[in-house]
């Protein structure tokens, strides 16, 4: 299969406007705890006091080595994981906001037997809108991820990178306020990857919505994010809580920067520190 | 397209004429007597010469399997669906779906003809018992292997049951589904057969009279008409499921 070159990103994405109104919806953790048993072997504590605060519109990177319990903590706040301990709260209202939250996966798990509309429609079908309403809204999280021209394909049919682009529109389809993303790129190759998280800090910045983003990657955290948490080797736990000093307005230069390399540094220092040398 | 055609059918072809010629050749060499080894021309004389009977006992075993075949698919996937749903219910009543993998059809081939008289019915009962397994078993194996992310996905979104079965687990299960029903396209023609043995009508009564009769050129002859059926059903297996499935491999056709 030939890789096909890279769809031209539609005009509001090459030029994101930081200013838009918050639709984000903020996030509220105390305390989580997750403990998994199994029969005749000692229980895991993946998760262990975890504390975090996060404000409505704001892009979260949750910073951790592989195994730390990182997707662990994500998969509570999605509600797909229950808290053995402590309290989840969303807003204002403080429960958890129905159909304002979205989840990418660390692969594009997308179903085979459906093209790439379909596969984006898929959660505004399960919510049960109407079919006219589905079309246009997938085709339009279609285009936000470049891939107008490849949306009657299936995805046997496309690069990993471009699957998994229609797994980031499959997510961004409900419009939601809270999108949750457990090392979404991790699986692809550097520069496919980096196009990507330009495309997720540019739809953020479009929508307002609250991103929060695990990855094990110091410098894709740093990229990305507005404030980064770095937690320790399981149990996790949070060693540092770092707001980025970094402009709103992000591209490939930034990489070579010196505040760049300086805020690397820093989280590179907390993830050695939480991985044990001085725990 | 036409080289891929020559390469699909010439070799088989070839292999079938050169072991038919040498068959025959063979046969009537060595002098090995038509009561033990008739030569493929005389069964092909057989063949013709007992075509009003062949044909419609075809037909009939045919149609037997086809009713069998099409009960399994149904019950089969109806049970797996039901084991599906808890580990306890799997771990309750799986053991009991394996009798129908063990039970020996020759022997109950009798029982079924006590329940249900003779013929049809005896013989679909016969086809649908030996078919039935092999499409819980890989049904069961598909429904359980969906992926856990896409289950999430679908919680996420508020699925109901109803959508989880229809729009994940029954698709995700496909391609084992498919896999089922080609090992028991095969086995409902074995049971079919067997359960004619005993029911009556169909190919399974001409391979007994033929064999009372001493005639083995029939015998080779009617087991020929059974061994196309079970052909012709996997097949047609597998062109559904290459239709069925055609999306989910990487296409020959890249736009």
């Amino acid at each position: 299969m030939t890789p096909s070159p890279l769809p031209r990103y539609p005009a509001f994405m090459s030029a994101p406007e930081p200013t838009a109104a918050p639709t984000g919806v903020a996030v509220r953790v105390r305390g989580a705890c997750r403990v998994f048993r199994s029969a005749g072997e000692a229980d895991v504590v993946a998760v262990d006091g975890v504390d975090l605060s996060i404000a409505a519109g704001e892009f979260v990177a949750i910073l951790g080595p592989s195994g730390c319990g990182k997707s662990t903590l994500l998969r509570m706040i999605a509600g797909l994981e229950p808290l053995d301990a402590g309290d989840l709260g969303f807003g204002a209202g403080g429960g958890a906001p129905k159909n304002a939250l979205a989840y990418v996966f660390q692969d594009a798990h997308l179903l085979p037997w459906r093209d790439v509309l379909a596969n984006v429609a898929l959660p505004l079908e399960l919510q049960g809108r109407a079919s006219g309403e589905r079309r246009d809204a997938a085709l339009r999280a279609i285009a936000a991820v470049g891939l107008a021209d490849a949306a009657r394909r299936h995805p046997a049919q496309l690069s990993g990178g471009m699957r998994m682009r229609v797994s980031l529109a499959r997510a961004l389809v409900t419009e939601p306020r809270l999108l949750l993303l457990d090392e979404p790129f991790a699986a692809l190759d550097e520069i496919t990857r980096q196009d990507l998280d330009d495309q997720l800090r540019a739809l953020w910045a479009a929508t307002g919505m609250t991103v929060l983003f695990v990855t094990h990657s110091i410098a894709e955290a740093a990229f990305l994010a507005e404030r980064a948490v770095v937690l320790t080797r399981r149990p996790a736990r949070v060693v540092l809580e770092h707001a980025l000093d970094l402009p709103a307005q992000r591209d490939a230069a930034l990489r070579g920067d010196a505040r760049f390399a300086r805020e690397m540094s820093v989280l590179y220092e907390a993830l050695r520190r939480g991985n044990g040398k001085a725990a | 397209m036409k080289p891929r055609f020559v390469e699909t059918f010439v070799p088989p072809a070839a292999t079938f004429l050169l072991t038919t010629a040498a068959a025959e050749f063979g046969i009537r060499a060595a002098g090995v007597s038509p009561l033990l080894l008739p030569t493929p021309s005389a069964v092909a004389r057989a063949a013709l010469q007992h075509a009003p009977t062949l044909l419609p006992a075809l037909a009939m075993t045919a149609q037997a399997v086809a009713i069998g075949l099409a009960l399994s698919i149904a019950l089969g996937l109806l049970v797996a669906i039901a084991l599906s749903t808890s580990r306890w219910v799997e771990r309750a009543f799986y053991p009991y779906a394996i009798f129908f993998q063990i039970v020996p059809i020759v022997a109950i081939a009798p029982l079924l003809v006590i329940w249900f008289g003779y013929g049809m019915r005896a013989v679909v009962a016969a086809a649908f018992i030996v078919s039935v397994f092999p499409v819980i078993a890989n049904s069961l194996a598909g429904l359980l292997s969906v992926d856990p992310a896409l289950r999430d996905l679908f919680r996420l979104y508020g699925a109901s049951g109803f959508a989880r079965l229809w729009k994940l687990s029954l698709p995700w299960a496909l391609p084992n589904v498919l896999t089922g029903l080609r090992i028991a396209a095969g086995l409902a023609v074995i049971g079919a057969i067997v359960g004619e043995f005993v029911g009556g009508g169909g190919l399974g009564v001409v391979v007994l009279e033929a064999m009372r009769q001493q005639r083995t050129d029939l015998v080779f002859a009617a087991v020929l008409h059974a061994a196309a059926l079970g052909l012709a059903l996997f097949a047609a297996v597998n062109a559904t499921s290459h239709f069925a499935l055609r999306r989910w491999h990487t296409q020959e056709t890249e736009p």
